[in-house]
């Protein structure tokens, strides 16, 4: 388990944006009637947009606009990794990927960069720009080492290129997220032998079925009469 | 030619996201096609094929996904239906559903809406883990196309009303299990739920509930167009089909590939990723299924094929075919060590032997890794790891148990000699033997 607590200090109070709120209601509107508890992930991650980072006050606003008990949003905000609990750098959130795929290409090696530029992990850096974190495995193996900054994917990293991807951000102008080595997506380095074949592509594909393999013979209105 | 499998036969023919991955492209690489044909076929005619096909879920566990859909009762009653889809790919080494939400994710919709009505669902929510910010845009983006194409929602052209919703999670792996997903996506900490009663009895919401994987839907709507046979041509009897494999580690160029099922684990590694970094003789050990199964050492991936039984025989598991690499330079005490911090991290704390018991296991393994460790303290952990096993709620606990389990099955010397050194004042720093050996 990991042990979170809320931050020592705390502002006064919290409001939802108007932008913030419309999105709220569009998460509650996702779910049956009643169960608009179901949207409170998805309203603890746009407090989380809107301010940085996931305060007391904000805790209690969630749990009255989801008619929930404080306690219960409190149980969630410190449970999932997510939620940020202090505030964070303001230019650049950086979280390293540490498990193991990308620790065997490296994690390690950008980790230390971290540390040296930014000092401990999980706190803000001296100027309050970065903080940076180790986190746990962000499904993105097979471009390992990787790092989520600021919610998108830096990969293929090296600790140079990764240190001038910091320094991008701390001077305001990111680069687009995605491979640093230019592969395309998850495909080989240098392009993948598979996938050549190009009436893949040319729409043969489209051409209407007149008939499904194995199919029993067509009765028309069959999805009707299940609905009934 | 690269592999087995042939272009022709592929599924994910957007893998790499080289083409459109909007309704159009889709609809030109052959997904919606058919789909009307598939709905006015009977559910029970759905699950008949999609057993025939020999699928078996593609989230690790392998159960049959045609079986699974016939546990929903058969006539909806005053509950509705619902279909989960687990998109909460957090298993370390995997990183193949991720491929299928921002490069083909039209196939995935296809697919729910077919699964859906094969269990009588009209409410589809999609499960996606919260860091995967860029595939829940291109999922939703699509989901949109779909909805303004009237391919599903209310009155569709598919003749069966549908909503399919996607939800996002608070990074926590333990919501890939499918009881902790349900709990999660009730609004409540991931803690998997006891079984029984089974999702398809008493799921989300307390109503009945299939919760299948990303993969296992995606590749429902092509099955049917291509036939079961088609699939189940691929692979040996029980472990049939293609399936997407993904490769991390020390290979020469990792990747994420769609293969048939059991290929050769040394083919799988040598026709698509380059081969193991230094050659096939640098290769130490090989972790097939995602971080939760065991490892088999090197002779053993030798003759191993990526199947559910080849690996099982082998004492491992096919998983979710996500095949981690570790050549002669790793450090594989450390790199289990670092799996069990994982597994320490992500216990969500309701069962006393994993909460207790992964952390007490990552403090041990530290020490084995510096050699600190007392000779009989391998023994000791090997027992606290098999008291674990099974005595949990959820899979989470043998998951903890597995890495180690696997490692002192194949490379207890190495730990005893690390011990040993550490005692006689030499102790292991990583790098050094290489050093030595130059």
């Amino acid at each position: 388990m990991s042990v979170r607590r809320l931050a020592a200090n705390q502002p006064d109070s919290f409001a939802f944006s108007a932008e913030s709120l419309k999105q709220v209601k569009a998460w509650i509107a996702r779910f049956p009637e009643g169960r608009q508890q179901s949207a409170v992930i998805p309203a603890l991650w746009l407090v989380q947009k809107q301010q940085g980072w996931v305060s007391e006050p904000a805790i209690r606003v969630v749990a009255e606009t989801l008619g929930m008990p404080v306690i219960r949003v409190y149980e969630v905000a410190t449970f999932y990794t997510m939620f940020m609990l202090e505030p964070v750098g303001s230019h650049a959130l950086v979280q390293v990927c540490g498990t193991t795929p990308c620790m065997l290409r490296g994690a390690n090696d950008l980790k230390a960069v971290c540390q040296r530029r930014f000092g401990d992990r999980d706190h803000l850096s001296a100027d309050g720009k970065v903080t940076w974190q180790e986190v746990e495995c962000l499904g993105a193996c097979s471009n390992a080492p990787m790092a989520a900054i600021n919610d998108y994917y830096y990969e293929d990293l090296t600790p140079g290129i990764f240190e001038q991807i910091l320094d991008e951000f701390i001077a305001g102008k990111p680069r687009a997220p995605g491979s640093v080595i230019g592969r395309q997506g998850s495909a080989p380095e240098g392009g993948s032998a598979v996938l050549q074949d190009a009436s893949l592509f040319d729409g043969t594909a489209a051409k209407a079925l007149k008939a499904l393999p194995n199919a029993e013979p067509k009765t028309p209105g069959k999805a009707k009469e299940a609905a009934q | 030619m690269v592999g087995i499998l042939e272009d022709k036969d592929r599924i994910f023919t957007n893998l790499y996201g080289l083409h459109d991955w909007g309704l159009e492209g889709a609809k030109r690489r052959g997904a919606w096609n058919g789909t009307r044909l598939m709905l006015e076929q009977t559910p029970e005619w759905l699950c008949d094929q999609i057993k025939a096909s020999g699928l078996r879920g593609r989230g690790g566990a392998g159960f049959s996904t045609g079986l699974k859909w016939t546990f929903m009762p058969k006539a909806e009653g005053e509950r509705p239906h619902y279909l989960v889809i687990n998109a909460d790919e957090s298993e370390p080494g995997t990183c193949k559903d991720r491929e299928i939400l921002r490069n083909d994710p039209h196939l995935l919709i296809e697919g729910a809406l077919i699964a859906s009505y094969a269990i009588r669902a009209h409410t589809c929510y999609i499960y996606i883990r919260g860091e995967y910010v860029h595939e829940r845009e291109r999922l939703e983006a699509a989901i949109k196309q779909a909805y303004e194409a009237k391919l599903i929602g209310k009155g569709n052209l598919h003749g069966w009303d549908f909503d399919v919703f996607v939800t996002h999670g608070g990074g926590a792996y333990i919501c890939g299990d499918e009881t902790a997903l349900m709990e999660s996506l009730e609004g409540k900490k991931g803690q998997p739920r006891l079984k029984p009663p089974f999702p398809a009895g008493a799921g989300i919401y307390g109503c009945p509930t299939t919760i299948n994987n990303v993969e296992s839907i995606s590749v429902v709507g092509t099955i049917l167009r291509r036939g079961a046979g088609w699939f189940s041509g691929f692979g040996r009897p029980n472990n049939t089909g293609t399936k997407l494999m993904a490769i991390s580690g020390h290979v020469n160029k990792p990747c994420v590939v769609e293969e048939t099922m059991s290929i050769p684990l040394k083919q799988l590694l040598e026709d698509h990723c380059g081969g193991v970094r230094g050659g096939w003789g640098n290769l130490k050990a090989v972790i097939p299924g995602g971080s939760s199964v065991r490892m088999i050492p090197a002779h053993e991936a030798e003759t191993a094929l990526m199947d559910f039984d080849s690996l099982s025989a082998l004492k491992s598991g096919l998983g979710t075919a996500a095949v981690i690499v570790m050549d002669q330079s790793t450090d594989i005490v450390r790199a289990i060590a670092r799996l069990s911090y994982f597994y320490k991290h992500e216990s969500c704390g309701q069962c006393t032997p994993c909460r207790e018991g992964t952390g007490w296991m990552w403090r041990v393994m530290e020490r084995m890794a510096t050699g600190e460790a007392d000779m009989k303290e391998i023994d000791m952990l090997l027992d606290v790891a098999s008291q674990i096993e099974g005595h949990t709620i959820c899979g989470l606990g043998d998951a903890a148990a597995w890495p180690i389990q696997g490692l002192f099955r194949h490379f207890r010397h190495e730990v005893e000699a690390r011990i040993t050194n550490y005692r006689a004042g030499k102790p292991h720093v990583q790098g050094a033997s290489l050093q030595a050996a130059e």
